[in-house]
């Protein structure tokens, strides 16, 4: 039987960490599993599969979504951004290096999905509370640091990038 | 004034990066996305695995149908326990020191019975995982459920199904202890509290699940294993010994593992089927548990009821302990740790920071139908610290006195050291005096005792709570090696110099985040005398590592730490004796710092360490005939003189209880903590938060519920809470430095100090809240429903 | 878990979507999938064909016409929560958006989805019955309105169709002066809740005039409490409205908390939301 014709499968284009890709794809897959196992971009992380973790949190059409509760099919047209991709661009070269001088991160699994939500949150609060980077990282589940040192390293990025911002002008 | 005090030890050498908080060199290519965890790994021919685990929480195995899932698209092998026991024998998991401790032979995949909910029963192997999964439900199962052991409580009734019928009874363990006179000590007392305190059962929750990728390479004879785990060398000697293979023919490679808290270094019968299925079908295959069997297959850990009981004098002098536990440890003991550890350690540990004399304690292990429960982070700690310090705050309501006198009245003095507990665990040396003192400015505990007054006349009902801890790390070979078990408690370190003078540090310790191959490059950097960035530490590889135990029970500063420190000084000397002759001077007039050889006395430059290097390996002709350059060299350690380096803290918990709803608002944690010798404190603080964070958990989120019938009811992680974000305080974290003079570095371990005393510092402070009301609890986690129920409004 | 083999179709046109589920029985759409995917994945729910209808143009504005705000069903709680008409005209449900599990989730998750998906658990059912909304259904038949009392029907169970489309959520402007309140209990941040009270009233001096007291978390779906809002209508007090509440819900236990816990968090909440309308 047709894969296709019993719409099992279906071509996609998509342009992910800004290059462009077609590839013929499963419906089932979700879209993490498609830019791990497909496109070898192994730096978003499966933590549960069912929406709760926030390991696999990626970037699509400029909005943070689970990527486990999105499937590749889904992705058929958009913009998608990963770690690697944000790496490349250096946009979040700031948080990832004060995750590192903060020690934000112990084992890195779940720091790909949180440094996706703290560039959603810098975006849309450039002057965060502790009370609302708790917030906004609620969804991130991080096993190790106790959540502390991340508050502590998105605090630092924010009010850096605000004072330099205030410099400026 | 010893060595260390006056300055004159390797610590305060020139450009030390001990005690500095350098970054993690390694976290850099994870905050890239750019790790290697086992799900990372793609290998040519590689299968995907799944598991068909039991629905059942006991039932005999009569057969399987498996006509259908053989058949289904991409399968490569089906594959049930008599396939498996083919090529993979089963293990008993029993130490000889645990004296009268059972289990029942536990086979990759069970031959006729299944246990537990959740126990795998059939492996299916397939392209891809979806596929595996796919003609799992495929299986037709043919399952006769028998009679569960679900309540501890019950499991030695004689109405309660034997598991293991050749065992005689669901008993496991059980260990007694009987100290000092503890019925004078309670007669005589001004006040005798007793708690039954409920300590629920949780599981670790890595966020990397656990993974294997195992490679048989038919033409070498040799595995290759990927494994998300903590202790390397340990699984290659289980794998040669069940597989029967020789050490040769079996590498284990740990790369980046996303988490552990002792969840990773248990033999897990998945995993295990895992490798037998890679070396029956002769290509690599991976396992990667996938959340909702990580729930029902990952160890659990507590699930202990303890009855505790102390006696106190009118001035406040604790009197003596009596305890009795309880733990249910599910149908095995898990391998080669074994299932008697936890308990063991409540036994040992309770009422440990104390001078008392007269200690009884009880313990018993219990077989049931659960999943199988074993270390986790900060083994039986946090329930002998539960124990011990709630009680004390009962007695000091008891006695009405301030809680933190009762403690500064009964700790173990710091000049009283060496000194052993009640129980006979041995202190070098501790510091619950300066710790507690340090504690109570810290938190200014005075005013928060005004602040809670003033709050609780408005209707704020503010609790605070404080918890004494000790921790077991830097554990010798008494922990596991005299009981049998192959578990290396000695770690070794290689370097190697390099021509341009950067050092390569290979060392058995290993890496899941705590920032151990940081610490080893402060380490070796500074006892070289090289730049931090020259040093590159390799871990958790058999094939290229020394041998070692890798990492668990705070090991890895203290022991791979040392190691590492012994073998920086030797390639130093070597270094040294070889830039003597080259510079014509007496090695001891050389120094190596900052990857140059200077004159010791005044630091001046005489050669950089790449001229050196340049010479010795590419120009060894213009050398002295006589004169062998050894720039790779080894260095064991293992602690001899105590059987582990005990560390102690006190940590605070403030926090309010909503006493309409029952929820718990946590405001603020501290901790003091002493490790010895702190080797990079930000990396400590880091563990010590983490840890913290874990405990929190306990004492108010994280329970395994099961049903009746032994199906664990929350195996989602929707439905497990774990903590997040929003519900945790900020925490500060200090220390006191008490190193041990067991190594010339002097460091402890620090992993486990966080939830060792959390969950008694939480539950103390909701206490201490629901003081004015006359209520108490005891079970763990603390749900709101428990703290109404305790106030009588539910 | 991996998801089970499913189909999937991405019409363009809601004509196409009703010859699709007119074709497949066992067919589910695709919304915002945030509860749907997880099913998907965890093999709770093993549909044949998926309809994503995130396609289609016209189903995610906000619009206001003759005393009512039309939502369209695929919009995004983002967007739902960052609307200047939702805040200025049914703060309801800008208050409850916040409380809807976590920021990747609402960037994605639909009002429609959330309704016709209808756990019990869930913020914007409650909010939509407090505000007493209709439901637009359209199926090839036409389109047909569905007062919220008849929508929820019980557990993940609405008065829709299996061929039909939850298209809009129609909801009456409330009178002016009309206060609105919420809260929830959670144990964490973002998770469903415990229990969780919408309320919606007009208040004349200190007397209540009307007071729509929708709870959720405490039945197969979201409940108004019909006795206790009538307890306070009649000025009668705050206990005695609390005390009425058991006669309104009847909640069932949960992993945590009894039945009794869970009316009792009722009450507290009853207190507090109704303190905070002013």
């Amino acid at each position: 039987m047709n894969r296709q014709a019993t719409n099992l499968e279906r071509n996609i284009t998509l342009t992910v960490n800004g290059e462009r890709v077609t590839r013929s794809v499963a419906a089932r897959m979700h879209l993490v599993d498609f830019l791990r196992e497909t496109l070898g971009l192994t730096g978003s992380h499966l933590g549960c599969e069912h929406g709760v973790c926030g390991a696999c949190t990626i970037r699509v059409d400029g909005l943070t979504v689970r990527g486990c509760l999105m499937l590749a099919v889904q992705a058929d047209g958009a913009t998608v951004e990963t770690i690697e991709g944000l790496t490349d661009s250096s946009k979040a070269a700031d948080l990832q290096e004060e995750f590192l001088n903060r020690n934000a991160l112990q084992c890195g699994y779940c720091t790909p999905g949180m440094l996706m939500t703290a560039v959603e949150l810098l975006d849309r609060n450039a002057k965060p509370t502790r009370e609302e980077i708790r917030d906004a990282i609620s969804g991130n589940y991080c096993r190790c640091t106790g959540y502390h040192a991340i508050v502590d390293a998105i605090e630092t990025v924010a009010k850096s990038r605000s004072s330099k911002k205030g410099t400026a002008s | 004034m010893n060595a260390r005090d006056s300055g004159l030890t390797f610590l305060d050498r020139p450009n030390s990066y001990i005690g500095r908080s350098v970054p993690r060199p390694n976290a850099r290519r994870l905050v890239m996305g750019r790790g290697t965890y086992v799900d990372d790994i793609r290998l040519p021919r590689l299968a995907h695995i799944a598991f068909l685990r039991s629905p059942h929480a006991h039932a005999k195995i009569r057969g399987f149908n498996l006509d259908a899932a053989k058949a289904a698209p991409g399968v490569i092998g089906v594959f049930t326990g008599a396939d498996l026991a083919k090529v993979c024998t089963p293990w008993v998991a029993v130490l000889s020191h645990f004296k009268g401790l059972k289990s029942a032979p536990q086979y990759a995949l069970p031959l006729d019975r299944a246990c537990w909910t959740g126990e795998a029963i059939c492996a299916v192997v397939a392209e891809t995982r979806a596929q595996a999964e796919d003609a799992i439900a495929l299986i037709e199962a043919d399952l006769d459920p028998l009679p569960a052991a679900v309540d501890m409580e019950a499991a030695l009734d004689p109405s309660t199904p034997v598991i293991h019928p050749e065992l005689g009874d669901n008993l496991a363990f059980e260990r007694t202890l009987d100290v000092g006179d503890v019925d004078t000590a309670f007669r005589n007392a001004a006040a005798v509290v007793e708690q039954t305190f409920q300590i629920g059962r949780h599981t670790g929750v890595t966020l990397e699940p656990r993974a294997i990728l195992a490679d048989w390479n038919d033409g070498e004879e040799k595995f290759t294993i990927y494994h998300s785990f903590q202790a390397p060398h340990m699984m290659q000697d289980i794998v040669c010994k069940h597989l029967d293979l020789p050490e040769a023919s079996v590498r284990v490679v740990c790369k980046d593992v996303g988490g552990s808290f002792g969840i990773k270094v248990h033999i897990y019968p998945d995993e295990m089927a895992t490798v037998a299925i890679a070396k029956i079908l002769k290509r690599p295959v991976k396992f990667i548990a996938d959340r909702m069997e990580s729930f029902v297959s990952d160890i659990h850990a507590r699930d202990h009821r303890v009855k505790g009981k102390m006696a106190i004098a009118a001035d406040g002098e604790i009197l003596g302990f009596e305890i009795d536990d309880l733990t249910g440890i599910g149908p095995y003991s898990v391998y080669p740790r074994t299932s008697a550890v936890e308990a063991n350690q409540v036994v040992n540990l309770t009422g440990g920071p104390y001078r008392h004399k007269n200690y009884r304690a009880r313990a018993r292990v219990v077989f049931q139908n659960k999943v199988p429960m074993c270390q986790y982070r900060a083994v039986g700690h946090p329930i002998a610290v539960m124990v011990t310090e709630g009680l004390i705050d009962l007695a000091a309501a008891a006695i009405k006195m301030d809680p933190a006198k009762v403690r500064e009245k009964n700790v173990i003095a710091d000049d009283a050291h060496p000194s052993v507990a009640a129980s006979g665990i041995k202190f070098e040396k501790l510091s619950h005096q300066q710790s507690l003192k340090k504690l109570l400015s810290m938190m200014d505990y005075d005013s928060l005792r005004k602040e809670q007054a003033e709050l609780r006349k408005k209707g704020i009902h503010r609790g605070i709570g404080i918890a004494t801890f000790i921790e077991i790390t830097n554990p010798s070979a008494a922990f596991y090696g005299v009981g049998g078990a192959r578990i290396s408690s000695q770690d070794g370190c290689t370097l190697r110099l390099n021509p341009q003078g950067g050092v390569i540090a290979s060392i058995g310790v290993t890496e899941q985040g705590q920032g151990t191959e940081a610490v080893i490059a402060q380490v070796v950097a500074t006892a070289v005398g090289v730049p931090l960035s020259d040093v590159r530490v390799i871990t958790g590889d058999t094939d290229t590592t020394p041998y070692g135990g890798g990492t668990w029970a705070c090991r890895a500063a203290g022991i791979g730490g040392e190691a590492a420190w012994q073998s920086g000084k030797a390639l130093r000397e070597n270094i040294l004796e070889v830039a003597g002759v080259i510079l014509q001077a007496a090695p001891g007039t050389l120094d190596v710092r900052d990857g140059k050889i200077v004159d010791k006395a005044n630091g001046n430059e005489r050669m950089p360490l790449a001229e050196l290097g340049r010479v010795a390996y590419f120009r060894p002709d213009t050398l002295p005939a006589d004169l062998k350059p050894e720039f790779v060299v080894t260095r064991h350690y293992v602690p001899k003189d105590y059987p582990f380096a005990f560390t102690n803290g006190i940590q605070a918990s403030y926090l309010e209880v909503d006493t309409d709803t029952g929820f718990v608002k946590l405001l603020k944690h501290w901790c003091v903590e002493d490790c010895g010798t702190v080797l990079n404190p930000q990396l400590v603080d880091e563990q010590v938060r983490g840890g913290i964070v874990q405990g929190i958990g306990a004492a108010l989120f994280e329970v395994c519920r099961y049903d009746e019938n032994g199906q664990m009811l929350n195996a989602t992680m929707a439905d497990y809470l774990v903590p997040m974000a929003s519900e945790m305080p900020d925490i500060d974290v200090t220390h006191v430095v008490s190193p041990t003079a067991s190594s010339e570095l002097g460091a402890k371990g620090a992993g486990e100090a966080g939830t060792a005393g959390a969950p008694a510092a939480v539950v103390n402070a909701i206490n201490d809240a629901l003081s004015p009301f006359k209520a108490n609890v005891a079970a763990q986690p603390v749900t709101p429903q428990d703290i109404l129920k305790a106030m009588g409004k539910v | 878990m991996k998801a089970s083999e499913v189909g999937y179709a991405k019409p363009a046109s809601l004509p196409e979507v009703f010859a699709l589920l007119e074709k497949n029985e066992d067919a589910r759409l695709l919304a915002g999938g945030q509860s749907l995917i997880a099913g998907l994945n965890m093999r709770l729910s093993n549909p044949t064909l998926l309809i994503d209808i995130n396609g289609i143009a016209g189903l995610n504005t906000i619009t206001e016409s003759g005393g009512t705000i039309r939502i369209g069903a695929l919009t995004r709680h983002l967007d739902l929560g960052a609307s200047p008409l939702i805040a200025a005209k049914l703060p309801l449900i800008a208050k409850a958006v916040p409380h809807i599990a976590h920021m990747a989730i609402r960037n994605r998750g639909t009002i429609g989805g959330s309704l016709a998906l209808s756990d019990p658990a869930t913020e914007l059912p409650a909010c939509c019955l407090a505000l007493n909304a209709t439901m637009t259904a359209a199926s090839s038949k036409g389109e047909r309105k569905i007062p919220v009392k008849t929508f929820f029907k019980g557990l993940f169970e609405t008065d829709l169709k299996q061929n039909e489309v939850l298209t809009a959520i129609e909801i009456p402007l409330p009178a002016a002066g009309s206060l609105s309140g919420f809260s929830e209990l959670v144990r964490r941040h973002g998770d469903y809740a415990i229990v969780g009270l919408a309320a919606q009233g007009v208040r004349k001096g200190s007397s209540w005039s009307q007071l729509n007291l929708s709870y959720f978390g405490v039945g197969d779906h979201p409940v108004l409490a019909a006795n206790a809002s009538e307890a306070l209508l009649a000025d009668k007090s705050m206990a005695d409205a609390q005390a009425v509440l058991a006669s309104d819900l009847s909640p069932s236990e949960d992993a945590e908390n009894s039945a009794a816990t869970k009316l009792h968090f009722a009450r507290v909440l009853l207190g507090r939301v109704v303190a905070s309308m002013s």
